[in-house]
Parts: structure tokens; C-alpha cells; sequence
């Protein structure tokens, strides 16, 4: 059978395939939703992308609805972001009123979809209180979280949880993550594409339009960080990392790149903190780019030496995972899912200072044989544990287990199609 | 007429349970109070079918907590020693582990209420099982076929069959006598495989080593 399927079988192997098929056959015909607010940027949509036309091949009714709302409603939801990842201020009440009011007018609108599905992925907070509208619903909800919520602002939480405790299950990225909530936590890592634009393989001739257009010389180290402007992300500890490394020579250049999803208006402000932080030296390269820009992101990965993430707060970090993929040793922050996929001293380094950064650029840049070296690692890692094919196979096997009830163990020849 | 050999495969979903300890006395109190088998088996047999660095040393989740978190070698050492397949029942298995957790807790010099680096998080683990399809009549068939396997049938046939047999062992160990006497010994080196030490992959390499060891590459004995 050929298909978008069967594309991933020389990277993951034929069995990994077939068990994907195998999986998927009990939930052949059932529609499944899955609901976020923006279609563009950040690392959910780019997974949504993927996933649905995957589901759909495999005979799943997958559909993918997009909640629209006004600047203050992503300014709330912004606040929610950052405080359900600890900062720790109330948001006005005006503002979360509102944030209920879109969600409602957004049912007016999928509704009907939504409450004709078996199952509703509802992704991040954003669209969370759809389920409290969803009275004539007759599927199964499940609300995936993908933001870091282990230590968030109490208000924060206790308003969302109202939302989140209704529904049938939850996922999260980590375990590190779940909150204490009376209803399945399940946990499942999200996932790259390594046939995206993003992580397909490129050839020199790709990368050297990526020198050109950046005025990046390829004689010298390249350090990059790609992320949104952001200051979880930490941007300008990267800056102050770099400028210790330049002390030392030999020379080497560093890439900020990022963008500024739809939904985050505190991007703009960030990014001109960085410019001022920067100061106009020549070998710091900050690149806006735009939502698409896929390829030039691939390419600047694939030119770097080392690749950072030295994030303060981060989810999972799909920047580190794409960057391993492509055989590049990370030094990131001691957050969030960065510390799963960066083993220390084998597929990178995690560091908790501008400082520590730093060291271990110095070191790897100092000690070439390891730097290939912890790059193999880093890409055998990503290849047994973070492709998007393992990613599928556990929202599979997770919606199987749901619409089978919750038991320990589930055996699909004796339940039969579900 | 033996029946042909079903190749069942399985993946494992981590659910949690929402329990988890900063320090060796919070481990213990938890280990004592939650009575879920499926946290048991998830610590001990699930790292296998999940995300995780191979990490030689330490192979179930309290032993590797032990020295990575709570930086205590001694610990590690006495929890990694554990076999799980000596234990019919998972509370069993949870027993023992509190007993070398009491035993640790006991010595004069160690403190139990310092905290690790990251806590230990409790989970369970959710299986489901599907049958391949696949029929293998005969072994010498499956001395070319199980190379092909996925880690999941690997995981389902060879580790978690120990919950499944009468006699604990493996599916592979279980399926062979029924070829006749000169199989046995074939079984008996199959069990003998340590499921311990290596990735399912690894596994899966030593498996197919031992059925080419006595059957050749042709599939002969």
C-alpha cells in the first residue's frame, strides 16, 4: 500500500508502519477532532499538519478547527501561557470573562462538529472551555496540554482546572507536568517530522544560499538558537553567553532566529530587547522570519555547530529535538522537556547559567571528535524515541484505550471493532 | 499438529497517577500506601517500551532515581539487583523494594528526608494488544522472521509473557517443546536470554542469535 504512511518507512523501519496500521484499524470511520487557535506558528500546529492528513489515511474522519478571537483575547490567553508557566500575577476578571464569552461564540460556530465527534482533541488553554459549552456532546474529550504546568500561579490554575476537570482524560508532555486531577493523566512527548521542511535533508547547495542570504561565513563556528522571541527562552542569556565565548575566539558567529506566532503579542517587545542587547555587532545574526520559513530554519540547524536552547521555562522544546535530528549536540537550559531529550555528556549538555553555556560551547568547540560524537547520539536518540510515528501511535493506541474503557490491559482481537 | 505461533504485538501508554516523592522517606511512605500493579510493572518492565537513554547500569526506574536523583550509589546498586520475574505477584515485587528502601533508611548515616534533584513520579502503565496477523508454523521459521519483529512483540512475547505463562517464562520457550525433544534445549537457551540488559532492539538481536546459533542461518538444526 502506498501513501503518505509509507514514505516514513525507510527512515523508521516497515515494521514500525505496519504496526501503525494495525493499531489504527479498530478506530477506522470514527471522527476525531482536533481544535487549536492558530493554524500557523509554534510547534502544535506544525504537529496538527502532519498528523491529521496521517489519520485520515488510515481511514480515521480527522478534522482540524481553528477557534478564532480579538487581540484581548489572546492577551489573556497570553497571560494564562506565561502564568500557568509561574509568573505570578492575577489576570483581570474583565479579561477571563471574555476569554469564556470567545470560547462560546466560538461554539456557536464548530458546535455541531464537535459534538458530533467520538473524540475532541482540545489543545492548550486557549479553546479549554469548549467542553463547559457542550452539553449535546457524545464523544470522548481529551485536553492536551503541551505547556510546562508544574509550578503554575494558583489563580491561574484553579480558573482552567474548572474547565479541565470535565473532561475524560488529559495529556501531557511529561509527567513532571500533570497537575493532581481526578481523571486519566496521560503521558505522551510530542514529536518531529523528519520529512517536514523543517527537518528534510538539504543539500549544499541549499545551505549555501542560507550563508548568502545571512552573510554567515562558513569558515567560522556557528552557534544558532531558533525560537519565538520569548523570555522563557531566554534570548538574552544567550547573547551574554556568546559574548563570553568571543573572548576566547576563534571568531564565531551566532544566529538568533525566530518569530512571533499569532497568538503571542509580547513578541515584538521581546525581540527589540534582543536588538538593544546585541548592540550592532556584526557577528550576532537576529533573523525575524516569518511563520513559513521552515526550510531557513532547517538550514540554519544544519549549518550550526552547536546548537542552544537555553530555555528558563519551556514545554517540550521541539527546537532541541529538530536540531538533534539533524545530528547537532544541544546545550540547553535545565527546563521543561529539554532535560528528557538532553542527556548530559551523551546527546548534550544542560546548563543552568549564561555562564555554563558558555563552557560548553568553548569545550565542544575546543574537542571536534565530540562534538560529531554527541551528535550521532543525539540523532539515534531522536530516532528511536521522537519521530512523528511514535507520536501517532500513542494518540492511536490512547483513543483505542478510551473508547474501551480504562483498563490496564487491552486486547483488541477480544473486543472486537469498537 | 503444533499451532502455528501468533505474533501478537502491544504498545504500552504512560498514565499518572499523579503521586510523586521529593525524597527516600517519600518514596517509602508512597510505595507503601499505593497498591497498583501496574506501577510496579510500569518501573520495572515498562522502561523498555517508552522513551528513555539506555542507561546499563540502573535498569528499573527506582534504581536509576537512586543514583541520578539522590546521588546514593549504595542504594542504586541494591535496587538494580532486583529481578523482577522472581516475583508472581507485583505486590510482592513492591515488598521487596520497600524492604531494601527500609534497610537504607536504617543505617545511621544516611539522611531520608534530602531531597533529590527531581522527584520520582508514579505511573502505570496501559497496554494494548493486537494480534499482527502473522503465523509462524514452524521454528526454523521463526529463526528468519523474528529480526522482523517489532520491539512491541518483542516486549509482549518475551517480557510481559512472564505475567501471562504458567510457568513465567517466555512465549518463544513456551512454543518450541511442542516441536518435539530436540527443541527443548533451543527453549532453554532462549530463557536464558537476561531481558535485563539491553534494549528491546538489543533483545531482539539476542534472541535471533541464539535461534541462528542452534538452527543455522538456513533455518536448520
Amino acid at each position: 500500500m502506498s501513501g503518505m504512511l509509507e514514505n516514513y518507512a525507510p527512515i523508521v523501519g516497515e515494521t514500525v508502519i505496519g504496526q501503525i496500521r494495525q493499531l489504527a484499524r479498530p478506530l477506522e470511520g470514527k471522527k476525531v477532532v482536533h481544535v487549536n487557535s492558530t493554524r500557523e506558528g509554534g510547534g502544535v500546529a506544525e504537529i496538527l499538519h502532519r498528523l491529521i492528513p496521517m489519520k485520515k489515511e488510515l481511514g480515521i474522519d480527522a478534522s482540524w478547527e481553528v477557534i478564532t478571537g480579538d487581540a484581548d483575547f489572546f492577551r489573556c490567553t497570553k497571560e494564562m501561557h506565561n502564568t500557568l508557566q509561574g509568573d505570578h500575577r492575577d489576570i483581570p476578571a474583565a479579561l477571563l470573562d471574555h476569554y469564556r464569552q470567545v470560547n462560546a461564540r466560538n461554539f456557536d460556530r464548530l458546535g455541531e462538529t464537535l459534538n458530533a465527534a467520538d473524540i475532541v482533541f482540545i489543545h492548550d488553554p486557549q479553546p479549554a472551555p469548549l467542553l463547559a459549552e457542550a452539553a449535546g456532546r457524545r464523544g470522548k474529550w481529551i485536553w492536551r496540554c503541551h505547556i510546562d504546568v508544574s509550578r503554575p500561579h494558583r489563580r491561574t490554575w484553579k480558573f482552567l482546572q474548572q474547565f479541565v476537570e470535565g473532561y475524560d482524560a488529559c495529556i501531557f508532555s511529561l509527567p513532571d507536568f500533570a497537575q493532581p486531577l481526578d481523571l486519566p493523566l496521560y503521558i505522551i512527548p510530542p514529536s518531529i517530522d523528519p520529512l517536514s521542511d523543517k527537518n528534510v535533508t538539504l543539500d549544499s547547495a541549499d545551505l549555501d544560499v542560507i550563508y548568502h542570504a545571512y552573510g554567515l561565513d562558513p569558515g567560522r563556528p556557528i552557534i544558532s538558537q531558533v525560537s519565538r522571541f520569548d523570555r522563557f527562552k531566554d534570548p538574552l542569556g544567550v547573547i551574554r553567553a556568546f559574548r563570553i565565548v568571543q573572548e576566547f575566539g576563534p571568531r564565531p558567529q551566532l544566529v538568533l532566529a525566530g518569530g512571533t506566532a499569532s497568538d503571542d503579542p509580547e513578541g515584538e517587545e521581546v525581540l527589540e530587547e534582543v536588538r538593544v542587547a546585541a548592540a550592532r555587532d556584526p557577528d550576532i545574526h537576529i533573523l525575524l522570519l516569518p511563520p513559513d520559513a521552515h526550510r531557513t530554519i532547517n538550514g540554519i540547524q544544519r549549518i550550526s555547530d552547536i546548537v542552544l536552547q537555553k530555555s528558563l521555562k519551556e514545554g517540550f522544546g521541539l527546537t532541541v529535538t529538530e536540531a538533534m535530528w539533524k545530528g547537532k549536540p544541544v546545550i540547553g537550559g535545565h527546563a521543561g522537556g529539554i532535560r528528557i531529550q538532553v542527556v548530559n555528556h551523551q546527546t548534550g549538555f544542560l546548563v543552568s547559567t549564561p555562564e555554563g553555556a558558555a563552557m560548553r560551547i568553548r569545550y565542544l568547540l575546543q574537542h571536534r571528535e565530540r562534538l560529531a560524537e554527541i551528535g550521532e547520539r543525539a540523532r539515534e536518540f531522536v530516532l528511536e524515541n521522537y519521530l512523528l510515528t511514535r507520536h501517532l501511535s500513542e494518540y492511536l493506541a490512547l483513543m483505542v484505550a478510551l473508547l474501551t474503557g480504562n483498563r490496564e490491559r487491552i486486547v483488541l482481537g477480544e473486543i472486537g471493532h469498537i | 499438529m503444533v499451532e502455528p505461533f501468533a505474533v501478537t504485538d502491544c504498545a504500552m501508554i504512560a498514565i499518572a497517577s499523579g503521586e510523586k516523592a521529593a525524597n527516600l522517606r517519600e518514596l517509602h511512605d508512597r510505595l507503601r500506601r499505593i497498591d497498583a500493579p501496574g506501577i510496579m510493572y510500569f518501573h520495572f518492565w515498562g522502561g523498555l517500551l517508552r522513551p528513555y537513554f539506555v542507561d546499563p547500569e540502573y535498569q528499573n526506574d527506582f534504581a536509576s532515581w537512586a543514583y541520578h536523583s539522590l546521588h546514593d550509589r549504595y542504594l542504586a546498586e541494591r535496587l538494580s539487583v532486583i529481578n523482577p520475574s522472581r516475583f508472581e505477584q507485583m505486590s510482592d515485587l513492591r515488598g521487596e523494594v520497600i524492604e531494601v528502601v527500609e534497610d537504607r533508611m536504617d543505617e545511621p548515616d544516611f539522611d531520608p528526608r534530602i531531597d533529590g534533584e527531581s522527584p520520582f513520579f508514579f505511573i502505570r502503565g496501559q497496554l494494548v494488544v493486537f494480534d499482527t496477523g502473522i503465523r509462524v508454523d514452524a521454528p526454523e521459521q521463526m529463526a528468519r522472521r523474528i529480526g522482523d519483529m517489532t520491539p512491541g512483540s518483542i516486549f509482549y512475547h518475551f517480557i510481559d509473557a512472564r505475567r501471562r505463562t504458567a510457568s513465567g517464562g517466555n512465549d518463544f520457550s513456551e512454543w518450541l517443546p511442542s516441536f518435539g525433544d530436540e527443541y527443548v534445549e533451543l527453549a532453554r537457551r532462549i530463557a536464558a536470554v537476561d531481558p535485563y540488559l539491553a534494549s528491546l532492539v538489543g533483545l531482539r538481536a539476542d534472541i535471533a542469535r541464539v535461534f541462528l546459533e542452534r538452527l543455522g542461518e538456513g533455518g536448520e538444526q
